[in-house]
């Protein structure tokens, strides 16, 4: 006989021990993964009394169109540019083009997403989904900002606390207490600290500058929001990467530190030669947590946001909940789960392609 | 479920045979409003009373937070649970009669004649849901700020102008006292948004959909009345006359008491708080864009699931309910505007001359209940967007343009949501 039928005949104990667990994850991880995978090719609704249709690649048509125009700006009779009152060269407006006209039927229905160009001439990159568009925009710049920076902040507290000093675990409560409260709550009270009127941070910094700073209204900014809710992200799970860190400092042999400090190492090249080899695999392990976490970034922008103002906080996941149950359009709120899935997919491989071990 | 019928029929059947007396087929309803114990007391002793009033039916209540009511009841339309009895948020009635939540009411209609408008729920041309009450906007302010101001008092007869009211922002505005001159509640994100804004809208002279035929946005949502609403609407915002998106919700609860707002677009459920800390608190008709001063209609109605094997059992208790003494509880109780001018004479607060007896004659003479068609939950969602980017900033004729596009999207993957 085999390993493998040994395995799987004489070892019913172990089979059946595992059972519940293998049970639990097909009925609420692999079932509803394919389910995901199925619908996003058809236009199944949340409530309708329709049947569902296989409809292909619509749904990813609908989120991922794109296309370009370049348009001429206007001209009056003697064939001068016209300028607004801001002087800014006078364009026709897109929507004579993506409205109605037959002679454009491949941008019919798109809206402008970003444009560059000079006064004669403006090209325009239109989306059929213009917010899913900036949904992945800002989901992407939120990961690139979140990975490396509470990756950071996580190792300085796990080195700062992984000393025998008086009184330590005070710290180490302080500082994972964000990560035991809901960030549901978190979120609420942020959204406190970060109040346009009266907020703590707004008094904090014009009491600080001795009232020099002009209160901001932080979450209803354009230009502020995302970076608020980045902010407020960090605070609340370095404490977890903190422990991460620390587990991973707490395996490396401390006569491995004696052995560097008869050396006579200094500090920054213990830290150089001996933590940081010692931390690689936390190392990876963390960015990849990171990474899926940020990806799934959702219930900051649910409670304090709700994408707006002017999507500039609309992530991935947030339009998938609005698509899928808001909008009550399963299948359109599936394919973004596909496209969320394959992009971590890929993320995660690049990154244990980069990391791996090199022989 | 089925099992837990049949096991409810066989012991029903026992009992018809043990004696007729004990014969209640059991009736199992939902509820949103669990967690307000005035509102639970008094749908509790309404369905105590059916049960002891009659024997052929015995309704056994279950009550949901209003946050998760109808998540429930889409997920258990979806398994295959759903109760006899369910209530059910007006505007949403279409959806779910159209995808077969629901079921006609088989009510006698004459029970209902005396009713306003907004609690009675038709989709298709019969009646699905019924409600005790409804509920009414108004413009609130008070006396002496209209007074302050030099202002005339708008009656219902002569409601204000839009420029009228404009220039009533403008000397709020000018008079320095206030943060802002015209809170409309921008803090209170989801229904608030349709059910309190479109009226301006539909004042304007558009809407959120063409009423018409309901297969289309287009020219009511983008046409020249829509584009002059949404022009208004974000010089609310840029001209500072109103707090945007990020109001602090407290600031929306408490800001008009505290004398932050000369002016509130709020609710009749928030009236007393506003009159007893006021005695000269005013509410005031909506506004004249044009096309008539509008507010919205239609609150929580009672209605039959489409799966209920008693629609008669269930019409039953809902005509129970319908007295006029269960709707001047419920308005005694939590504040609502009864449903019909007889109950309102019973309660403290609608009869004449009562504090707020004001939102019935408002009710009466400006409700207008949103969109009838099961597009709407999903138009209600993208009217809100459009409206929190407008008032952000957005370009109007864009962001109206693209509220378009999304509905008829959505219409079209509908099918047209059986209006063809």
């Amino acid at each position: 006989m085999t390993k493998g039928t040994k395995l799987t005949q004489s070892n019913r104990a172990g089979w059946a021990f595992a059972l519940p667990g293998f049970g639990l994850m097909v009925v609420f991880i692999i079932l509803p993964f394919v389910f995901a995978i199925a619908l996003s090719f058809t236009n199944q609704r949340l409530i309708s009394p329709n049947p569902t249709k296989f409809v292909g690649l619509a749904n990813y048509q609908q989120l991922l169109g794109l296309g370009t125009i370049t348009l001429e700006s206007e001209r009056d009779e003697n064939g001068a540019i016209v300028y607004d009152e801001d002087g800014e060269a006078q364009f026709p407006r897109l929507r004579g083009y993506t409205r109605n006209n037959p002679d454009y039927p491949r941008i019919d229905g798109m809206r402008e997403w970003f444009s560059w160009g000079n006064e004669e001439s403006r090209t325009y990159v239109l989306a059929r989904d213009v917010v899913f568009m900036k949904a992945i925009v800002n989901t992407v710049l939120f990961v690139l900002v979140v990975a490396p920076v509470q990756a950071g902040l996580a190792l300085c507290l796990a080195l700062l606390i992984n000393q025998r000093l008086r009184g330590i675990n005070v710290y180490r409560a302080i500082y994972f207490m964000p990560v035991v409260v809901s960030i549901v709550v978190v979120s609420l009270l942020w959204r406190f600290i970060y109040d346009g009127n009266d907020g703590l941070l707004n008094n904090l910094l014009s009491g600080l500058t001795f009232g020099a700073f002009e209160g901001r209204d932080w979450l209803g900014s354009p230009s502020t929001a995302l970076g608020s809710i980045m902010v407020m992200s960090i605070w609340q799970a370095v404490g977890f990467h903190m422990v991460i860190w620390l587990s991973g400092l707490q395996t490396i042999s401390p006569t491995l530190y004696e052995a560097a400090d008869i050396e006579g190492a200094g500090k920054l090249q213990t830290f150089r030669y001996v933590t940081w080899p010692g931390l690689r695999n936390t190392a990876v392990l963390i960015l990849i947590v990171i990474t899926m976490q940020a990806f799934a970034l959702f219930a900051q922008i649910d409670v304090m946001t709700n994408g707006g103002p002017l999507d500039s906080t609309q992530t991935i996941v947030f339009q998938a909940v609005e698509r899928g149950y808001g909008k009550q359009d399963i299948s359109g709120g599936s394919a973004i789960s596909v496209i969320l899935f394959v992009i971590v997919l890929t993320i995660s491989l690049i990154q244990r392609y980069l990391t791996r071990e090199k022989n | 479920m089925k099992h837990l019928k049949l096991t409810a029929g066989a012991l029903a059947l026992g009992t018809i045979l043990a004696g007729p007396a004990l014969a209640q087929t059991e009736l199992t309803m939902w509820y949103h409003g669990a967690g307000n114990e005035v509102e639970s007391n008094i749908i509790n002793q309404i369905v105590a009373d059916f049960n002891a009033s009659q024997s052929d039916w015995s309704v056994s209540l279950e009550s949901f937070p209003q946050g998760a009511y109808n998540d429930s009841v889409v997920a258990a339309a979806l398994a295959g649970n759903l109760p006899d009895i369910l209530d059910v948020d007006g505007p949403v009635m279409p959806n779910w009669a159209w995808a077969g939540y629901m079921q006609p009411l088989p009510i006698d209609e004459s029970l209902i004649a005396d009713f306003l408008p907004g609690p009675k729920g038709y989709w298709d041309g019969e009646l699905y849901s019924i409600g005790l009450w409804d509920a009414a906007v108004a413009l609130v302010t008070r006396q002496s700020t209209l007074d302050a101001l030099g202002l005339r008092t708008p009656s219902l007869d002569n409601p204000w102008t839009g420029d009228e009211f404009m220039a009533a922002l403008d000397a709020a505005k000018a008079s320095g006292d206030f943060e802002f001159a015209f809170d409309p509640g921008m803090a209170w994100t989801g229904e608030w948004y349709p059910y309190a804004f479109s009226p301006f809208l539909q004042s304007f002279g558009g809407d959120i959909v063409d009423r018409s035929t309901y297969m289309t946005a287009e020219g009511a949502l983008n046409g020249d009345a829509a584009m002059a609403f949404g022009e208004w609407w974000q010089s609310l915002f840029a001209d500072g006359y109103s707090p945007g998106t990020s109001q602090d919700p407290a600031d929306r609860d408490n800001g008009f008491v505290e004398g932050k707002y000369a002016f509130s677009w709020n609710g009749n459920w928030a009236a007393l708080g506003a009159l007893n800390a006021h005695d000269d608190t005013l509410f005031l008709p909506a506004p004249d864009f044009g096309n008539g001063p509008k507010i919205g209609a239609a609150s929580w109605q009672f209605g039959v699931s489409g799966t209920s094997e008693y629609p008669e059992g269930a019409a039953a208790f809902i005509e129970f309910a319908l007295q006029d003494q269960y709707l001047a509880d419920f308005s005694n109780g939590i504040g609502l505007i009864p449903a019909t001018a007889a109950a309102a004479q019973m309660t403290e607060n609608y009869a004449d001359g009562g504090p707020m007896a004001v939102f019935f004659d408002l009710t009466e003479a400006q409700a207008l209940v949103r969109p009838v068609t099961p597009g709407y939950v999903v138009a209600a969602k993208v009217f809100e967007k459009a409206l929190a980017d407008i008032a952000n900033g957005a370009d109007v004729a864009d962001t109206l343009d693209a509220a378009v596009d999304e509905i008829d999207n959505d219409i079209e993957a509908n099918g047209g949501y059986g209006h063809m």
